[in-house]
């Protein structure tokens, strides 16, 4: 179900496919290494400290602080009638990093470096498809789990 | 370890080359780079292509390069390393004579970036970044160099003016070089006027795709006496490194690591330090990379690329030349071509050969040549003797 991950998708096939599922039930979710306990994120199935191959998924509360972004005006195919479009990477309070859309309760135009953050899961819900992806809220937002 | 030079160097101008095959391209290269070596082609032993081979409709380029270059059987490949696939030709070649296996090796850097619709140059550009994680956002190159950018302009207080800046420092170094795509001045102010692509870049801080071809003949030390060659450039520093892919696992997003790592090896290895650097052909994909390539070669400290080309450092006359050839921004981006045109561009800087841009008695060059966003870095030392 990795397919599901992002507008357009160009890794349908991933030992972490069910990262999708989880974000489509609204949990964002790292992985931890079950022989090291080493906890990443994105989340990864081979623990590049101690080359473990076994991990869980572990879920993320998602705050955290953008540590930069840009607002794209030229795009690439799948995206053009979205354009411009903000996207921001952020550094995630529990550990590792994303990068994501900037979501409807953030001014993009006021958008700072250092700007404290909620990553959200979303659906694209207007798409017949199941797509899901997250994007950058206000602090406190909240949101349906399954 | 032999030591390896460089006995010829010959580049295609670069632009839109709607009449001719990538083959073709190579072709005016080799010619160039063999009158240029004053050599006949039995000497050459190998061939190393370097490119990018998603841009081509021919799939397999050496293939098609050697047999029209007429060198069947000798050995060729490709090395891919993005846009850093010519210096990753390069340094195989230079492995190769430094190993003992050849002796005389021709790089062949070239790209036809003009050949697929704009629609596949639209879908290739959605790919360039971590295609698992970050690709489903629209990211782009220039969204990256922007992210760049932008983290620069918070931690050191860096300009738009100063990012304009450097690419009216290239036009004006590009239009006194007759391979140069662009070949016009502009001003810090046409730069800032110019349409977003992505903030806080624009057009002007942007290179151009380009067409192109470029070539090196490279021989080892026993080699060139023998062939009697007595204005060799010498690629006394070799630096190499990657990074990630993706910025998610970056540990800094105001310069690129492994162009610090790979500029140390060739420090090292040459036996210099960055104030011997006396002309350098650095990577501008953006106006952003190239600020940022002042500080991870040691040029200035770390946040004082703006500063730097505001105190014109980077001009002639500066402490540091760069990008006399008008760098990508100005002379054009075929990027499997770029690192060989680089190369060839600080030859003919040892040489004395650049007329209007040349810097006066240079004899120790660099090249610096970047993969992608940083994945891949090549940091070339040159010196004449």
């Amino acid at each position: 179900m990795f397919e599901w991950f992002g507008l357009v998708s160009y890794c349908p096939h991933t030992k972490v496919a069910g990262f999708a599922q989880h974000l489509k039930d609204g949990r964002l979710m790292g992985s931890r290494c079950d022989a090291c306990g080493r906890v990443s994120f994105p989340p990864r199935a081979d623990c590049p400290d101690c080359r473990g191959a076994a991990f869980t998924f572990t879920e993320y509360g998602g705050a955290g602080t953008v540590v930069t972004f840009t607002r794209i005006a030229a795009a690439p195919a799948g995206f053009e009638g979205r354009t411009p479009f903000t996207i921001g990477v952020v550094d995630l309070d529990e550990g590792g990093r994303l990068l994501a859309w900037c979501g409807g309760t953030l001014d993009e135009a006021a958008l700072a470096i250092g700007q404290r953050v909620q990553v959200v899961p979303r659906l694209f819900e207007e798409l017949e498809a199941i797509k899901v992806h997250y994007t950058l809220e206000a602090p406190g937002t909240t949101w349906a789990k399954a | 370890m032999a030591r390896v030079g460089i006995i010829g160097c010959g580049q295609t101008a670069f632009g839109r080359r709607s009449d001719a095959t990538v083959q073709e391209l190579a072709f005016e290269a080799w010619r160039a780079a063999l009158d240029d070596a004053g050599v006949e082609p039995d000497v050459v032993e190998a061939t190393v292509v370097g490119s990018v081979p998603e841009y081509h409709k021919q799939r397999s380029l050496p293939g098609v390069i050697q047999e029209y270059l007429n060198l069947n059987p000798r050995p060729v490949w490709l090395t891919e390393a993005a846009c850093a696939s010519g210096s990753a030709a390069l340094r195989t070649a230079w492995l190769e004579i430094a190993a003992g296996v050849h002796d005389v090796v021709a790089v062949i850097g070239c790209q036809k970036m003009t050949e697929l619709e704009t629609a596949e140059i639209l879908a290739l550009m959605g790919r360039v970044g971590d295609v698992q994680w970050e690709s489903g956002f629209g990211t782009t190159f220039p969204g990256y160099y922007a992210m760049f950018a932008r983290r620069h302009m918070h931690e050191f207080g860096t300009t738009s003016d100063q990012l304009a800046a450097v690419a009216v420092k290239n036009h004006h170094y590009g239009a006194a070089n007759p391979k140069a795509m662009f070949r016009k001045e502009i001003t810090v102010a046409k730069a800032r006027a110019s349409e977003e692509v992505s903030a806080p870049l624009s057009v002007y801080d942007c290179c151009a795709n380009a067409d192109g071809a470029a070539c090196v003949i490279l021989a080892g030390e026993r080699a060139a006496r023998a062939l009697g060659k007595d204005r060799v450039v010498w690629l006394d520093g070799m630096g190499c490194a990657s990074d990630s892919m993706s910025v998610l696992r970056r540990s800094d997003l105001t310069g690129l690591p492994s162009a610090r790592a790979a500029a140390a090896q060739a420090y090292a290895m040459a036996g210099v330090t960055a104030k011997d650097i006396q002309v350098a052909d650095v990577h501008d994909c953006f106006t952003i990379a190239e600020i940022m390539a002042y500080e991870d070669l040691g040029f200035c400290g770390r946040g004082e690329g703006g500063a730097f080309i505001d105190a014109r450092g980077s001009y002639i006359g500066g402490a540091h030349p760069v990008n006399l050839d008008g760098g990508l921004k100005a002379k054009g981006h075929p990027i499997g071509a770029t690192g060989v045109s680089m190369t060839c561009e600080i030859v003919s800087q040892l040489r004395g050969e650049c007329g209007p841009r040349q810097v006066p008695g240079a004899s120790i060059g660099l090249t610096h040549n970047v993969g992608g966003i940083g994945q891949y870095c090549f940091v070339n030392v040159l010196r004449r003797d």
